[in-house]
């Protein structure tokens, strides 16, 4: 899934137990690396927002804390680009069908801000057609220097 | 005065003053714990003035801002009055995405806060 690395990217692939707390074991890393890569910190607290919120759907809304299944996690990280791939092994969902957490009835929910947080923070995500694999991609803006 | 494991509590005048312990409030467990903490601040201590000051905290994740959404609902429906002040420029672009930013009553700096609440 996660396609063309860069020749000096840090890359991770690593299946994460269906368990809350899980997602600590990629973005602990996650987070040195875009460091280290250069990444200044509204980038990386970008980055950290997405990977936790599309993980924590993977194993809560996804495998539903399913025990037997497993969330498997991607990462390359470059000086110029931030990508994690995330797959579930749940039924999938669509999310067009999410509705809009910005509407009037829906303003003052309690959940459902996850995917418009990642939409915005990241340069790209996208869905596989099941709807149980996501990407998500940050292309490093130059002026950031 | 009970404990509190997450927040850290004072006063300011009349107003009840709430920082943060965790720099990142992400965790699900951790989460519970913080909204229980600030739940009881209303219903069991009768605080009706509230700031929290985000000063400490680095990052939060949309499962704390379900527990936000609450605790202002709580206040408005006990006719008190929430604020909230020293958010970081990253957080607060959340709010702003999510529009919560008409909901809660934002403010720049603490002082600024407080002196609202006159």
């Amino acid at each position: 899934m996660v396609d063309q690395p860069a020749a000096d990217a840090w890359r991770l692939s690593i299946d994460l137990p269906s368990e809350r707390g899980a997602s600590r074991r990629v973005t602990d890393d996650l987070l040195e690396h875009l460091g280290l890569h250069g990444w200044s910190p509204s980038d990386i607290f970008a980055i950290h927002l997405a990977a936790e919120e599309a993980i924590v759907n993977a194993i809560v809304h996804g495998n539903r804390l399913d025990p037997a299944k497993k969330v498997h996690v991607e990462c390359e990280v470059s000086p110029g680009v931030a990508r994690i791939a995330i797959t579930d092994e749940g039924a999938g969902f669509d999310p067009a069908s999410v509705p809009d957490c910005t509407s009037e009835e829906r303003l003052e929910a309690s959940s459902g801000r996850g995917v418009m947080l990642m939409r915005s923070f990241m340069s790209r995500i996208e869905y596989n057609a099941k709807g149980n694999a996501v990407v998500l991609e940050k292309i490093r803006n130059p002026a950031d220097g | 005065m009970p404990s509190h494991k997450r927040i850290d509590v004072s006063k300011v005048g009349d107003v009840t003053v709430v920082r943060f312990v965790d720099k990142k409030i992400l965790d699900e467990a951790g989460i519970q714990e913080l909204g229980a903490e600030l739940f009881s601040l209303i219903e069991h201590d009768n605080r009706r003035s509230m700031l929290l000051n985000f000063e400490n905290v680095d990052f939060l994740s949309s499962a704390a801002l379900g527990k936000l959404i609450t605790l202002d609902r709580k206040m408005k429906s006990a006719q008190g009055r929430l604020k909230m002040s020293n958010i970081r420029p990253e957080i607060l672009e959340v709010f702003q995405i999510t529009k919560l930013n008409k909901v809660f009553d934002i403010r720049a700096e603490e002082a600024e806060a407080i002196s609202a609440f006159q």
